[in-house]
């Protein structure tokens, strides 16, 4: 079980990117936390990861507080973020150095196979396109077994058909272990193909909005009508996190020039 | 008809062939075009002086330097001379590249020395190297301890620079990756840090090893009694300009080769680069 408690934070510079978020996320439970630009979804992956400590409350899991990386949370960035001068083998290899050579490499390959990549792996990180280069950093997160694997919008680099075969090798690869996910994205699509549960943020500061439970069967259909009907759902929930936000900007504006008449 | 069934045969080759035929040709072709320009011109001198338009007096044809290379060499003299030369330039530029690495290695990891250090070396880098020699030369004698303080010196900036800014410049995001995976500090030293610098670190190696040769030569000009810098003011104080050419060519012959080294070295290492100009 991964736990956030009033999780915040608060930047050196004053900027308040998070506000006590609380959520929990059960073993094998897929979340998409969705929002709209500056709402906080990076910084509270990174204070789950262990990269950023929060500044308020803990992140808790299986009853032990993260407060550095953990070797039971993995992560997947919005880039690949592949060291360049290990070829595609070592890259994926690369959490789990300490494990005897003969492991390391069954391993390796294991996991090139899954993605799909097993002919690639003499080969440098540059010569690989932004779609393959992303299940390799897939393959390289997912090789030390986590827990919890965390998603920074990993595919939002990608364009669209790459994207949504990306989504099916992610869902292939979780279903073999089963980690719980943590997604962050801002592609309504992919939330609902993905999530077991949608968690909406709003923004300045960071909070956590709505929370909506998808419960399509998978493999799901994004043709289908449940699917649309999911989507508004997102949708509006989106809408209403943003509304107060815009209503705060105006306030704030009339506020300005309100107190520039009294000047 | 040898001619035509060459032709013919030319014409029956498949592209692959072709390819691979066009591409042994250019792997010889291409280096032999940088000979071009200066074969060109040493030609074009020695037609010169042979058909008595210049008397090559002051300026000797290639056929006379070559000769005083080989007499040089002959008489053994060219080698001690190379040898001094290139003790007193791998002794500065050991000594150099040691301080120049740590010094850039510190400065570029840490912030606090950074602020503590950097200001006071970049003042000193401002200073012209060859200013310090009376001082050097008062502190150290006239004798090789100078000499190669002033090399070390030369070569210490180019590496302390190029150290200093590769390990400043490294990619954030891939220390990140090194983060989350969890790597000590010396693990994230030598699994990222270190490939992460190399190629700044090699470019910055040659720049300072160019430098080495050039303090060299000043060092050796200010008061030698045996090394490549000696040859050079032997041959100015008894009017022998082949002697000095020939010096000369002995300095780019080895500084070509020593700069090639290092390039060849290290090009295995940095095979991954994603570079421009793919060698």
């Amino acid at each position: 079980m991964l736990s956030l408690e009033r999780v915040g934070k608060t930047y050196p510079n004053g900027v308040h990117a998070l506000d006590a978020v609380t959520l929990d996320v059960a073993p094998g439970e897929i979340v998409a936390v969705i929002g709209g630009s500056g709402c906080g979804k990076s910084t509270l992956l990174r204070a789950v990861c262990g990269l950023d400590a929060p500044s308020q409350g803990s992140v808790v899991l299986d009853g032990a507080p993260i407060t550095k990386p953990n070797e039971k949370i993995g992560v997947i960035f919005q880039e690949p973020r592949l060291l360049p001068w290990l070829r595609v083998t070592d890259n994926v290899g690369f959490g789990i150095e300490d494990r005897p050579k003969r492991e390391r490499e069954k391993r390796v390959a294991a996991a090139l196979e899954r993605v799909g990549l097993s002919d690639k792996a003499m080969v440098w990180p540059r010569e690989l396109s932004g779609g393959q280069a992303q299940r390799v950093a897939i393959a390289r997160a997912l090789v030390p077994r986590p827990q919890v694997l965390l998603l920074d919008e990993p595919f939002s680099a990608l364009d669209a058909f790459t994207r949504v075969d990306l989504q099916d090798h992610l869902l292939n690869l979780w279903a073999e272990f089963k980690p719980t996910l943590v997604l962050v994205t801002h592609d309504v699509d992919e939330a609902i193909a993905l999530a077991d549960r949608i968690v909406v943020m709003r923004p300045r500061p960071g909070r956590l909005s709505d929370e909506i439970d998808i419960e399509l069967p998978r493999p799901r259909d994004r043709q289908s009508a449940a699917f649309d009907a999911a989507k508004r759902r997102v949708l509006t929930a989106l809408d209403r996190s943003l509304d107060r936000a815009v209503n705060a900007v105006e306030r704030e504006q009339k506020a300005a020039q309100g107190a520039a008449m009294w000047w | 008809m040898s001619l035509l069934s060459m032709t013919v045969a030319a014409g029956q080759l498949t592209p692959e062939q072709r390819r691979s035929r066009r591409e042994r040709l250019s792997r010889y072709v291409r280096p032999a075009l940088g000979l071009a320009l200066p074969l060109a011109a040493a030609l074009a001198w020695e037609l010169a002086v042979d058909m008595g338009l210049s008397d090559g007096r002051l300026v000797p044809p290639p056929s006379v330097i070559f000769a005083t290379f080989v007499e040089l060499a002959q008489s053994g003299e060219l080698q001690r001379h190379v040898l001094v030369t290139s003790l007193r330039v791998a002794a500065g530029f050991g000594i150099g590249v040691v301080a120049g690495t740590l010094a850039g290695a510190a400065t570029g990891y840490s912030t606090l020395l950074r602020q503590l250090l950097d200001p006071t070396l970049q003042a000193l880098r401002a200073i012209p190297s060859i200013a310090w020699v009376p001082l050097f030369i008062l502190w150290l004698g006239i004798f090789e301890g100078s000499k190669i303080t002033l090399i070390a010196v030369g070569v210490f900036f180019p590496v302390y620079l190029g150290v200093m800014g590769a390990v400043m410049s490294v990619d954030r995001k891939l220390v990140e990756v090194g983060r989350a995976f969890r790597l000590s500090d010396t693990a994230m030293v030598r699994r990222i840090l270190l490939p992460a610098v190399l190629p700044a670190y090699v470019i910055s190696l040659r720049s300072g090893l160019g430098l080495g040769w050039m303090f060299v030569v000043a060092a050796e000009l200010l008061g030698a009694s045996e090394g490549l810098g000696y040859l050079l003011i032997d041959g100015q104080q008894l009017g022998k300009p082949a002697q000095i050419v020939a010096a000369i060519v002995a300095f780019a012959i080895i500084g070509k080769t020593t700069d090639w080294i290092i390039a060849a070295v290290a090009a295995p290492f940095l095979r991954w680069e994603d570079a421009f100009v793919q060698n």
